[in-house]
């Protein structure tokens, strides 16, 4: 029996700082308890330092009354609001025009990519006419374009351009008629949300029956007949019970109907031509990404040319896609926050603006507006990355 | 992507959070003395009250105020660093110590005076918001401006008073609100508001910017008070005297008829009151830490209040405002500096 000269005898554990495992747990709670005492430190010399200086501190002033007005709120707001309700007046604002900011560049992106792919050569020169233009140029000076150099030259309130007398548009932004909905519209809804569980079941049932026989019916289309009849045939039937709010001029303006004021107009427009530009190189590297081979290969199964996109290209190219589609998404709701510059009333010109210069309460203020666009992103990000998952290829 | 306002935020926010507590209780004389120059902050540009003139030189009654203090601290009325903010900044810069003084057409409030950290020093101007309209809507009152679009600058005691008087008179209307005046005389010109609202002084300096300043009046209601005055930050009770006294020197000066022309005859003056200020009978600037000629260095180098008036925003200036209200308390005004002895 030989033994190891320097073997410890047994029964004994190394000391810690031998054990790597319990090392790196060391250093971990080292790290964790210095960046914890840094930001306790900071904190409570921001604190300090606020008081000396007799700086109010405390979220107490969202309970205040705010008394200044809002040019666009999606929820009930007056100047008689709080605070607290500025700030989500605020991100309503952000949410809107960064939700319909995300669908609209989604749209173009998707036709101007595709189209930069087109055989068609006049087509695909377009595309990247379009791309290289609205992508070189910085974001601010396209806002400010389409604010200044195009919206500020329409006519005035009683020179409006008139769209068969019912939309109006003119410098104080484009003004639609506003749908009032009268006793008995209940039903519409109603049939709306019947026509889309009758759709859904329709097309589980046309996917098994498929599976099963290799018959099929076109579901989709069916579905899209349904959603979109039923709720007109019981319009019709109901007798029409809605009215349009048409706007009218009086004294300085429109009055009446929807106003969209032209700095959502602006901001909307250039937020989402710009980033349409970066998705369309996306989605058409997406695509050229897929191999050529793949192409044939379904050809030569002889499937039909949209079957071959829908089943066997877009698939792939989806999961080359998404990634860096969130980052666009993220860079346009982030890119938003540029509203102050022409006076769009978003989070950051309305609570980080006015409502930080009327309480004077920086730190807080900033805090609330960092947290939310950070939140905004996480949470879109978290969905961009649950699609992506769906979307991926199941490898086998 | 951050704008500049936002950087100034956060910067200032930074500083405040990270800075130690040395300079908490600082002395801003020493400071200033050290440095050579009074931090001043001022607007981005208000003709009259704080903007640059052909030479690139700070012209104004809002500057004027800064130049006294330089005068009466360093001896030199030049020696100010100038720095330009915008409404939404200047309390911030303030509160984090870029400036020593902000001189900006700020109205003097509750809110601001007691809960930011900071103290105002006295009234410079007596102002109130008015209404300017083009001359084309035809309205000669502001009970008539029911629904009209009102483009205000952001970040002012504007925002809140125009939602008030208009509250209050049961009338609705769209609030544009801009960064800068600059954006909101751009607004009014391109129509995109009927109504460009600020304090009446303003509204004087930024219709002369128009292109047509016939085409716009400005209404003759006045719907609040803005007493605008210099401010300074909390917790230096010294800055805070030198600031205020040196603004009561000038109005002093005005009333015993000492002028920067003949400041240097009023030295032999009999009168008590000429002598005391002048330094001539006793130091009065000693209790502020400053030389006993504080008082005729703002004189003799800014002048007096009502020469500051004049020759900035009164009929020696485009902007011909009346002294009105802005007269000395003995002359019909509301303007009364307490004595100097």
């Amino acid at each position: 029996m030989s033994v190891r000269p320097n073997a410890r005898p047994m029964g004994h554990k190394p000391p810690f700082w031998r054990d790597r495992a319990k090392r790196a747990l060391i250093f971990q709670v080292l790290v964790i308890a210095a960046v914890a005492a840094f930001l306790l430190y900071i904190v409570g010399n921001t604190q300090q330092n606020l008081a000396s200086r007799g700086i109010t501190t405390g979220f107490g002033f969202l309970d205040n009354t705010a008394g200044f007005g809002i040019v666009q709120s999606l929820i009930d707001y007056s100047s008689q609001s709080t605070y607290g309700r500025t700030f989500f007046v605020g991100l309503l604002n952000t949410l809107l025009v960064g939700g319909l900011g995300v669908l609209a560049a989604t749209l173009i992106g998707f036709i101007v990519g595709i189209a930069r792919l087109s055989p068609n050569w006049l087509i695909a020169k377009l595309a990247a006419a379009y791309i290289e233009t609205f992508r070189n140029i910085p974001l601010l000076l396209q806002i400010f374009f389409w604010y200044f150099a195009v919206l500020r030259t329409l006519p005035g309130a009683r020179d409006s351009l008139s769209f068969g007398e019912v939309f109006f548009l003119n410098v104080r932004g484009l003004y639609l008629p506003e749908p009032l909905f009268e006793s008995g519209f209940g039903l519409i809804p109603l049939a709306f949300g019947v026509a889309i569980a009758a759709s859904i079941a329709l097309i589980v049932w046309n996917k098994r029956r498929h599976e099963a026989t290799g018959k099929r019916l076109p579901a989709y289309w069916l579905s899209f007949a349904l959603i979109l009849g039923l709720p007109l045939l019981v319009l019709v039937a109901s007798g029409v019970p809605i009215t349009w709010d048409v706007p009218e001029l009086r004294g300085f303006n429109f009055r009446g109907g929807v106003t969209v004021i032209p700095e959502f107009l602006a901001l909307w427009l250039a937020l989402s031509i710009y980033t349409a530009s970066f998705i369309a190189e996306i989605v058409r590297s997406g695509i050229q990404a897929i191999s050529h081979g793949q192409t044939e290969a379904a050809q030569a199964l002889s499937l039909p040319r949209n079957l071959i996109l829908r089943l066997v290209v877009i698939p792939q190219a989806m999961r080359v896609i998404i990634p860096p589609l969130t980052s666009q998404y993220l860079n346009l709701i982030k890119n938003s926050s540029l509203a102050t510059a022409i006076g769009y009333p978003d989070l950051v010109s309305v609570f980080a603006g006015t409502t930080l210069n009327q309480t004077g309460q920086a730190i807080e203020v900033i805090a609330m507006t960092m947290a939310v666009y950070l939140s905004i992103s996480l949470t879109v990000s978290m969905f961009m990355n649950w699609f992506n998952a769906r979307v991926a290829l199941v490898e086998r | 992507m951050l704008n500049k306002k936002h950087v100034v935020l956060l910067a200032s926010a930074g500083a405040i959070t990270l800075s130690g507590m040395a300079n908490v209780q600082a002395d801003t004389l020493e400071e200033t003395r050290s440095r050579g120059a009074v931090q001043c902050g001022v607007s981005d540009g208000l003709p009259g009250f704080s903007a640059p003139d052909d030479s690139g030189e700070w012209q104004g009654l809002d500057v004027d105020v800064c130049r006294a203090v330089a005068a009466a601290v360093l001896g030199d009325a030049n020696a100010v660093n100038y720095v330009s903010l915008n409404a939404v900044e200047r309390f911030t810069a303030l509160q984090s110590g870029e400036i020593d003084v902000l001189s900006r057409n700020t109205t003097w409030t509750t809110t601001r005076d007691t809960t930011l950290g900071l103290n105002f020093t006295g009234v410079t101007f007596y102002d109130g918001i008015g209404f300017m309209i083009n001359r084309d809507l035809g309205i000669s009152g502001a009970d008539e401006l029911d629904g009209a679009a009102i483009c205000i600058q952001s970040g002012t005691t504007t925002e809140l008073n125009v939602a008030d008087y208009f509250r209050a008179n049961d009338m609705a209307f769209d609030p544009i609100v801009f960064d800068t005046s600059e954006q909101t005389v751009g607004g009014f010109q391109a129509g995109r508001c009927d109504v460009l609202t600020s304090d009446t002084s303003q509204l004087a300096a930024l219709r002369i910017q128009l292109d047509d300043p016939d085409s716009a009046m400005i209404l003759p209601e006045i719907i609040s008070k803005e007493p605008l005055g210099p401010v300074v930050r909390q917790g230096d009770d010294n800055w805070l005297n030198i600031v205020k006294w040196s603004l009561f020197a000038m109005l002093n000066a005005e009333e015993y008829g000492i002028t920067s022309e003949n400041v240097d005859d009023m030295m032999d003056s009999e009168n008590p009151d000429v002598a005391r200020i002048l330094g001539q009978d006793g130091n009065y600037g000693e209790g502020m830490g400053l030389e006993a000629d504080w008082a005729y260095n703002i004189v003799s180098q800014v002048g007096n209040y009502g020469e500051s008036f004049e020759r900035n925003v009164g009929m020696d200036s485009p902007l011909q405002i009346e002294r009105g209200v802005n007269a000395l308390w003995n002359q019909g005004g509301f303007h009364y500096a307490p004595p100097i002895r």
